[in-house]
């Protein structure tokens, strides 16, 4: 690693005044993607704003309109144990990584990241939910921007994720054989107001949503309304653990496979 | 440079470490605390593991300045002051749970984590939460087991049918 | 009744005590008083000319110590091969000089073109961003075929081709095979690659170098499995240091699988270093560096017939074999896809005519060696793929066929120049069949129908050449150096004793083995006999371990150097009871007189012995301290039959391990527990090749796999509990305790299971797929179900 400092501010107005100081610094959540890519100096920040000591940027609870609000330095195991609201939710906070990554790992971290295999993207977006930063609301729709782009300004700092809880919900996972992340992954949500349908791992683009199963599972929400439909592998990831064709087919089978899961 | 502290294995320990200084690195180089190994350099191996703060995690993904005021338990903290090994440590022995001992302090760490949430964990819960510890030698067979002989379950059936 | 200690006993690791509360001491946990630390500034591209070094700016870095570039090696000798082939025309294979430092080219990505020696580890990486280096990118080449190709770029220039050499097997064979597979009844022709594989023993390697000034000795500490070894090839070969001048130390090892027996560049590195800088200097390995700089294994692509008469008996295998050595040829790698490959290809079988041809090729990637097996799974991958294959295509049981051309009379001698002992297949396939509960295979059948899955079994048999090597053999074969091991028993005046081997254990408990067999002889607690071992300044030249040797040689060493003791022992008790050593029997550590009450303890011998009051000096010397060397006559066979089931889900491809049972015959057992672990983590590692391990590049010669991101470990989810059996024992005869080895069964014997099972999973669902390339990764099994 290059040399830099760690700043770990335990309240969000001083983190926001240490990211304002330095283009060169930046937030440091878990540090479990974070820190392996400082270990191959793929950066070099000039100071690392810890995140993790902020209270007021940790924990679970919901607000009035029912929504289930995870401050962005909340661990996933702490999503895990807290987001009994929203099962399926805390089922995919579950099967991140492993235990102790998700003793470490935030869900702001990861979605400031927004790996295109990541877990949380697809609950994010499959929920509709809401970014909420230092500055302002972002709409899930809004906030992904592509392989590990976001709508975040430099220096922004999420400070809490709200998700509308969904009448049945479900995330079905297909693991890369080696890292474990997402060879493909699907968030499948039902709401009052329609099916939302997100899909992660596949996309050369990132996080993506799947609109024709959308559509397809508001008129029938059963995994047999997604017979006649496919996606096309061309704008897939291609690699080592499968073509873009055999992605484009696994979307398939795990949104089939996340309906029924859903119930 | 900046001083950390935290208590190690029930006794305080400090030293001057800089930001990029891992919590492992802490351990082994300024405490001498060489049980905690290092395995790999994308957080997957597991031979890292210690707890903090009750909590296991990867040791070469944390910093120490991070662990400051923490209390952190290492591999060398888990034997008896007299030497008698706990429960774990002791199964893995009589189990034959270990090689050649390179992923065995991040083993035990792990499963003692996992037997305070879980005090009889199923074979699958246990293969499933070993997800984060990789194991070279011993095929995790007598690893598993071992775990299930720690929490009390009866494993002299195991693969005899 | 399972013994409760010495020989048969599983007698709990004594080394386990320290692992299992952090004190062990492994190489990385040695810091030495003034150390330095290296890094390596590495191609990251596979094939260049290397144009200019520019050190000047990193010189000044903070830190700094000295930079090293390819130039400090000019007069340095380079990294020795230990072994060289003939090729079918009589002529000695292609060696070209691997540098300890690149010299005029860089050859793979990871081949180490300068050392910075700075402080500390950050600002060693620092510089070694601040040399600048000029390279003219060359064509890389990667496909061993294409590599052969004329007009090919060279990997090294000063070489006729890429061709390292190409080698018949047994030559003289060759037309009458090609004859009998011409005119046989049936011909099942198959192709395939064993898949390259990174061996990842957990702790990756370090070396630190270290050299005192007053006594002019250089020191190094090292992750190896072989370290008196090490010491020849550096200090004779590299360095230019006499043994008596240098000490290889080789304590705790995480771990080798054959990756921590070669020699290499960081080791030599260090080693010199230290001297030229008058002070330590210590190299960790990432495991990132592992990965472009371990030697990885296997990678082989073969094309394999056997022909078969109207009867299904095998009257002819004939295999061309591309063998990639990688840029470099690692310490023994030539005879990896020779000696222990072709001489193993008879299987359990006998097949009267064999002919192997083997064209080993450099290409621009790692230098490939010897993985868990070295040789052996490729011939029993290749062979239980073809007959599997051939059962099929005759519409006969798989079981049954192999049966019915099992070797049943030994010793036997094999068309492919070694001779079996001993050994009984069938009974090992018939333990397999019942431990593998195959009366309940269709009913698990029915049940995974019902959810959708298909299952499918897989059975195969193995045979495996250990106990490496008899010396004058290997001579011939091309081996440069011999293949005994050694001991020295010293025992001490009180009774105890150490027992210094030159055999390493890196996870395979020697230290408690070794002294169950020492004990047991004696008559005396296992606790008395200390094992030492992984130092080159105490312990007696020994070639180390690898090849499933260490019992069997090690071990037989071992025994030689005892029986010595005792006879010596036994002289000396008779004159403290003034009997005659005729009538001397020890038994539980007593030395008695037969037939009558008199003893005297093993404590009173061993007392004697250094205070020689009372002792026939005229006759022999004071102390009890023997030391043998022992020299295989013969290569032990273990062998047995392995049977896996597995579950597909044909909606993603994804393959599960139902069951994996596995019967063994290693011959006589020390200690049950351990020979079972071994082959747990045998079977788990030929589980990952055949499921998941895949060590790819992409056409540029960079590796697309080059972590645990992209290389999938096993792990606990991937595997079973094993069924394992090694009940069946048929000794080995030519060594004192009829022990065969069985560190590399597992791995051997394991991946055609697999492959077998998945291939009869889809056949039994009506697939037309007939082999898929391991690892048989989800996306590639449902390639093959899908193709067309």
């Amino acid at each position: 690693m290059y040399a830099f400092d760690i700043e770990r501010p335990t309240t969000l107005a001083e983190a926001v005044k240490h990211m304002a100081a330095s283009e060169e610094n930046q937030a440091l959540g878990g540090g479990q993607t974070l820190i392996p890519t400082l270990k191959q100096r793929l950066a070099s920040p000039e100071k690392l704003i810890s995140l993790t000591g902020i209270d007021e940027i940790r924990g679970i609870c919901e607000d009035d309109a029912g929504r289930v609000c995870i401050g962005a330095a909340t661990t996933h195991a702490e999503v895990v144990a807290g987001a009994g609201a929203y099962p399926a939710l805390a089922a995919l906070a579950g099967n991140i990584g492993d235990p102790a990554v998700r003793n470490r790992g935030t869900i702001g971290g990861s979605l400031a990241n927004n790996d295109p295999s990541a877990c949380y993207p697809a609950a994010a977006l499959g929920s509709g939910a809401t970014i909420v930063t230092d500055k302002r609301e972002i709409a899930a729709d809004d906030y992904f921007e592509g392989m590990f782009a976001t709508a975040l300004d430099e220096g922004e700092i999420i400070t809490e994720v709200k998700f509308p809880v969904p009448q049945k919900a479900a995330y079905m996972k297909f693991e890369q054989p080696a890292s474990r992340f997402a060879l493909v992954g699907v968030f499948v949500a039902k709401y009052a107001d329609g099916v939302r349908v997100a899909v992660t791992g596949a996309s050369e683009e990132g996080v993506f949503r799947w609109s024709e199963a959308e559509a397809a599972l508001a008129a029938d929400f059963s995994a047999g309304a997604l017979d006649e439909l496919s996606l096309s592998g061309d704008n897939m990831i291609s690699d080592l653990h499968g073509s873009g064709d055999y992605r484009a087919h696994l979307v398939g089978v795990m949104t089939k496979r996340a309906v029924t899961a859903a119930g | 440079m900046p001083q950390v502290k935290m208590t190690v294995n029930g006794k305080p320990a400090s030293g001057e470490v800089e930001g990029r200084t891992l919590l492992v690195e802490f351990l082994r180089e300024n405490l001498g605390l060489t049980g905690t190994h290092v395995g790999c350099d994308t957080s997957q191996c597991g031979a890292c593991v210690v707890h903090v703060d009750g909590k296991a995690v990867k040791s070469c993904t944390m910093f120490a300045a991070e662990a400051e005021g923490s209390e952190v338990l290492t591999i060398e903290g888990v034997a008896a002051p007299d030497g008698t090994m706990d429960a774990v440590q002791q199964a893995f022995q009589d189990h034959h749970g270990l090689q050649c001992g390179f992923c065995t302090p991040g083993m035990v760490m792990s499963a003692r984590a996992l037997l305070a949430d879980n005090p009889t964990p199923s074979e699958a819960e246990i293969r499933d939460y070993l997800e984060g510890n990789i194991c070279r030698c011993t095929g995790y067979h007598n690893i598993v087991k071992a775990i299930m002989a720690a929490s009390g379950q009866d494993v002299s059936t195991i693969a005899a049918q | 009744m399972p013994k409760d200690s010495g020989i048969g006993a599983s007698s709990k690791r004594r080394e386990d005590v320290r692992f299992l509360t952090g004190a062990g001491h492994y190489t990385d946990d040695i810091d030495l008083r003034g150390q330095a630390y290296v890094h390596f500034l590495r191609s990251d591209v596979a094939h260049g000319t290397l144009k200019n070094v520019d050190t000047s700016a990193a010189e000044g870095m903070p830190g700094v110590v000295r930079v090293f570039t390819g130039a400090d090696f000019a007069e340095v000798g380079g990294l020795p091969c230990g072994w060289q082939i003939t090729d079918r025309e009589g002529n000695p294979m292609q060696e070209p000089a691997h540098p300890v430092l690149a010299q005029g080219k860089v050859r793979h990505v990871g081949d180490p073109i300068a050392a910075v020696v700075a402080e500390t580890r950050e600002q060693a990486r620092d510089a070694a961003e601040a040399i600048e280096v000029d390279i003219d990118d060359l064509p890389a080449v990667v496909d061993m075929k294409a590599a052969l190709k004329d007009g090919a770029p060279k990997v090294h220039d000063e070489l006729t081709s890429n061709l390292c050499y190409d080698w018949g097997f047994v030559e003289e064979n060759r037309e009458a095979v090609d004859a009998a597979i011409k005119s046989a009844a049936h011909v099942t022709r198959l192709e395939l690659r064993n898949n390259r594989l990174v061996a990842n023993p957990m702790e990756p390697r370090v070396a630190v170098g270290d050299y005192s000034r007053s006594t002019g000795e250089s020191t190094l500490y090292t992750t190896s499995q072989n370290p008196h070894v090490i010491r020849l090839l550096m200090g004779a070969f590299v360095l230019g240091i006499p043994e008596h001048k240098l000490r290889v130390v080789a304590p705790d090892v995480g771990g080798g699988f054959g990756s921590k027996i070669f020699h290499y560049a960081e080791e030599a590195f260090c080693t010199f270093a230290a001297k030229a800088l008058n002070r330590p200097v210590k190299w960790t390995s990432s495991r990132s560096e592992a990965f472009i700089t371990d030697a990885h294994g296997r990678d082989h692509v073969t094309t394999i017939e056997l022909a078969l008469d109207k009867d299904n008996n095998f009257v002819a295998l004939r295999t061309e074999t591309h063998a990639n050595m990688g840029a470099y040829l690692s310490t023994f790698a030539p005879s990896v896809p020779t000696w222990l490959h072709g001489t193993l290809m008879a299987g359990n079988y006998k097949t009267p005519l064999i002919y192997v041809n083997v064209k080993a090729v450099f290409t621009n990637t790692v230098p490939v060696d010897a993985y868990r097996g070295a040789g052996r799974p490729e011939a029993t991958f290749q062979l239980e793929r073809v007959i599997d294959k051939a059962a099929r295509e005759l519409g006969v049981d798989p079981v049954e066929l192999r049966r019915q051309n099992f070797i049943t009379e030994f010793p036997y001698p094999t068309p492919v120049a070694v001779e079996y002992d001993t050994g009984d297949y069938n009974a090992t396939l018939d333990k397999l069949l019942e431990i593998a509960d195959l009366a309940g295979f269709e009913a698990r059948l029915a049940e995974s129908k019902k959810n959708g899955k298909l299952r499918g079994l897989g059975v195969n048999c193995y045979i495996e050449a250990c106990g490496i090597a008899p010396s004058h053999l290997v001579g011939q074969l091309g081996a440069r150096a011999g293949l005994y091991e050694s001991a020295t028993v010293r025992v001490n005046a009180t009774g105890g004793l150490v027992v210094m081997t030159g055999s390493h254990s890196h996870g395979q408990g020697h230290e408690t083995s070794f002294a169950q067999v020492v004990a047991d002889m004696i008559g005396i607690d296992e606790n008395m006999v200390e094992i030492v071992h992984g130092d080159t300044a105490n312990t007696p030249m020994g070639m180390g371990t690898y090849g499933s040797r260490s019992l069997a040689v090690g071990g037989s060493a071992m025994v030689r150097a005892t029986e010595k003791i005792i006879a010596k022992a036994r002289k000396i008790a008779a004159h403290l009871m003034e009997a005659s050593e005729a009538d001397i029997e020890l038994k539980n550590g007593q030395f008695s007189v037969a037939g009558t009450d008199k003893s005297v303890a093993w404590g009173d011998v061993t007392l004697a012995a250094y205070v020689p009051h009372n002792y026939p000096l005229e006759d022999i010397e004071p102390g009890l301290e023997e030391t043998a060397f022992y020299d295989p006559a013969n290569f032990t066979y273990p062998a047995g039959a392995y049977a896996c089931e597995v579950e597909l889900d044909p909606d993603t491809g994804k393959v599960t391990i139902e069951g994996f049972a596995a019967a063994d015959d290693f011959g006589n057992v020390v200690n049950p527990m351990i020979v079972e672990g071994q082959v747990h983590g045998g079977l788990a590692q030929g589980i990952g090749q055949a499921l998941l391990e895949n060590c790819a590049y992409d056409e540029d010669g960079q590796l697309l796999s080059a972590s645990y991101m992209d290389y999938a470990m096993p792990r606990a989810d991937d595997v079973p509990f094993y069924r394992v059996d090694h009940s069946c024992q048929t000794p080995c005869t030519h060594n004192p305790l009829g022990v065969k080895g069985c560190g590399e069964a597992g791995a051997i014997g394991s991946p055609p299971a697999v492959v077998n099972a998945v291939i009869d999973a889809l056949q039994r669902a009506g697939r037309d797929v007939t082999h898929i390339d391991m690892p048989l990764s989800p996306s590639r099994v449902w390639d093959a179900m899908n193709k067309g």
